[in-house]
């Protein structure tokens, strides 16, 4: 089985605020279909890297609200499908519908607006950005305020009681001239920010650069900017990477919490034990063919997925 | 040399601006603003020895304060598309050029264009583009050059994208001097419109005498730049361009829509650029393709860098040191390069992040001590 990216000496001494973190005010996101329904079609896609075959006629689908992993051995293509489906690569051959559109050779930052958002393997945040700015600009995402309305405040809405200010002049002001909608997403994103940083657990250091942030927390911040997009559907790149079996065990309880947002859930994981935990169904790539499909305990028990982790002679974890 | 630099950041003078009640900042603001409209009659000892012309041989003071303040306007443009956007352009100078080349092409009595028109509608010779419309054509010209280099360009990334700009910014100064019948070539233009005013001593208002009313007209425009800069710098539109900055891919992954944010970014840049070429053709009545030299891109670029790219006041302090100490210490100008490349290598060296580094690395928003404890609280 592959070993961690990251060697855990690295982290062991920077500990993951083990804090509960199913206190939140977060709402659930606003869904457009049932529980259980196709939400994303993977359809036999083939994606080729001029010799290397990526992915080999991969077939699946992801439901509305179940937690799925995607597992397999190190190159078996998981991180080249999330590519997929994000727009990062266009499928050589085959289709990706995302609730029955589809998406393959749709720019990133439109399917991100279609409703799909992930973390990287490899943490990439903004890092001379705060937390907080990196949440932020996943909020934005979801706002509509353009160049000129930021820079003339020209767009106004009618404020509602909540939004109007405290004070006695500027909440004369607003009333009668209303507020700018930039201001009003403006605040409202920093302060969902706040809250999506307190969802992960990681609200103590808002305000420092995501680059100076510990390994575990940078790892959560990328978390909480993909739940910022608002998406229905949310991948998640080995976000356990690198974590000891307690910080791994606190990640899984995440992960069940994000669903319960409404969320659906998309995981790369390599630990076999943690996956069988937390998922709902599992997809198991080789080579970049699928070669097993189902609840954790089929999977478990099929013999395929078994030789293909046990013939693996570094299988530790 | 590093406990100066440790003292200098000792002052923390961000945090403790951030820290001053509302009613403080707005005083101190007022007061720099003040004083920078006072300047130009300064002469109160030992600061008056910042005045340029104590010498006979030294330049007029109020004519190196206005182009400081040109520069100053060239930076925060470039800030935004160098700094914040992180698109090296090397060609910048071609926008200014192109601003001080509308107005005098449209507003001058002595440019082909405007002869052109006069014969053609039966104008009297006096005729040209009036002043206020001049402002809208410059601007729109250097946009829409602007948008026109950046849509194909923008695309590319990195050294690419410099080579290409460093290009442009010469093509359009060997376009001035070529094109005889537009633009009279290297001989230039002459009578570039001033700005409208009432008549002060049976002189215009706006002359070649009283560059302190040139200064002051820069410094409004430059002071509405800064805050509409900001606005833009504290919103969506500045986290985008930080987000492209740092990580292009994964901006784009998280809903930044990369192309869009970096074209406004270079015609925002290409607007500033082009209004402040506009400021310096007017007050000079004269432009002429020697004027717009590659070699001023680069100052424009290393005013950027050295003041701190990303931060407003930093590129204003590199504009300021660039502009104005070389006027300063005329006597020792055939030291400037040498003097210029030893300052480059020292700022690169020990201040890589420039002499006044983004704030938005330390400094957060408004209530950032208010989140923090709010945050503590509920950990
Ligand atoms: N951009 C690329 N160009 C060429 N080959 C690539 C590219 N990206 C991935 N590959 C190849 O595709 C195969 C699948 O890689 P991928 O990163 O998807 O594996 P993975 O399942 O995520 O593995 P890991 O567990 O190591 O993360 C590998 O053989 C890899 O070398
Ligand atoms: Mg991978």
């Amino acid at each position: 089985m592959p070993d961690l990216t990251t060697p855990s000496s690295a982290n062991s001494d920077e500990a993951v605020g083990l804090e509960d973190t199913s206190d939140h005010d977060l709402i659930e996101i606003e869904t457009s279909g049932a529980v259980g329904e196709t939400l994303l079609e993977v359809d036999h896609v083939t994606l080729r890297f001029g010799g290397v075959v990526a992915l080999n006629d991969v077939n699946f689908e992801i439901r509305r609200g179940e937690i799925l992993g995607l597992i397999g051995p190190n190159g078996a293509g998981k991180t080249t499908c999330f590519n997929a489906m994000t727009g990062v690569y266009t499928p050589t051959e085959g289709k990706i519908r995302f609730k029955g559109k589809e998406i393959a050779g749709t720019k990133p930052h439109k399917i991100n607006h279609l409703g799909i958002a992930r973390t990287f393997q490899n943490i990439r945040l903004f890092p001379e950005m705060s937390a907080l700015e990196n949440v932020m600009v996943g909020c934005d995402a979801r706002h509509k305020s353009s160049v000129v309305g930021v820079l003339f405040r020209s767009y106004r809405v009618r404020p509602t009681e909540a939004e109007l200010p405290e004070s006695g002049i500027r909440r004369s002001l607003a009333k009668v001239f209303g507020v700018s909608r930039h201001t009003l997403e403006e605040r409202a994103g920093r302060r969902r920010s706040m809250e999506l940083l307190r969802f992960v657990g990681i609200a103590d250091r808002a305000h420092e650069l995501a680059r100076n942030l510990p390994y575990g927390y940078q790892r959560r911040l990328e978390i909480a900017r993909a739940l910022a997009t608002e998406p229905e559907l949310i991948c998640l790149d080995e976000p356990a990477a690198g974590f000891n079996p307690a910080e791994k065990e606190d990640l899984m309880g995440l992960i069940r919490r994000i669903r319960d947002l409404g969320h659906t859930v998309l995981v790369i994981e390599h630990d076999m034990k943690l996956v069988l935990g937390v998922t709902d169904r599992i997809v198991v790539l080789e080579f970049g063919s699928k070669i097993a499909e189902g609840t954790p305990e089929e999977v478990a028990r099929n013999p395929k997925v078994i030789a293909a982790y046990l013939g693996e002679p570094d299988d530790a974890a | 040399m590093s406990q100066i630099l440790d003292a200098y950041r000792g002052l923390r003078l961000g945090d403790r601006w951030d820290g001053a009640p509302t009613v403080v900042r707005w005083a101190v603001m007022l007061l720099v603003i003040a004083f920078a409209f006072y300047l130009p009659y300064l002469n109160i000892l030992p600061f008056a020895y910042i005045r340029t012309d104590l010498t006979s041989s030294g330049s007029d003071w109020a004519s190196v304060l206005f182009l400081v303040v040109v520069y100053m306007i060239v930076a925060v443009g470039l800030n935004v598309v160098i700094g914040l956007a992180g698109l090296l352009d090397l060609g910048y100078v071609g926008f200014y050029a192109l601003g001080a080349y509308s107005i005098a092409l449209f507003g001058s009595t002595n440019s082909p264009v405007v002869q052109a028109m006069q014969s053609k509608f039966g104008l009297s010779e006096e005729w040209a583009v009036p002043f206020a419309v001049c402002i809208p054509i410059a601007i729109t010209m250097s946009l829409i050059a602007g948008v026109f280099l950046g849509a194909p360009t923008l695309r590319l990334r990195g050294d690419y994208l410099a080579i290409v700009t460093l290009g442009f910014g010469e093509i359009i100064r060997i376009t001035a001097r070529n094109l005889d019948n537009v633009t009279n070539g290297a001989a230039g233009i002459t009578q570039v419109p001033v700005p409208p005013g009432p008549e002060i001593d049976g002189r215009a208002f706006f002359n070649t005498i009283d560059a302190e009313r040139w200064y002051w007209l820069a410094l409004t425009i430059l002071i509405l730049i800064i805050w509409l800069a900001r606005r833009l710098e504290h919103s969506r539109v500045g986290r985008a361009w930080l987000a492209i900055r740092e990580d292009e891919d994964a901006a784009s992954v998280m809903g930044v829509a990369g192309f869009k944010f970096k074209l406004w970014a270079f015609a925002i840049g290409a607007t500033l650029g082009g209004l402040a070429g506009l400021l310096f053709g007017s007050k000079q009545q004269y432009v002429e393709p020697n004027a717009f030299m590659v070699n001023l891109s680069f100052l424009f670029v290393a005013m950027v860098v050295i003041g701190g790219s990303g931060n407003i006041f930093g590129a204003l302090l590199g504009a300021f040191l660039l502009t104005y100490l070389p006027e300063r210490f005329r006597e020792f100008v055939d030291w400037r390069p040498f003097a210029f490349g030893v300052a480059l290598v020292l700022v690169m060296i020990l201040r890589p992040q420039g002499l006044v580094p983004s704030r938005r690395r330390a400094r957060e928003f408004e209530d950032r001590r208010h989140e923090a404890e709010e945050a503590a609280a509920d950990a």
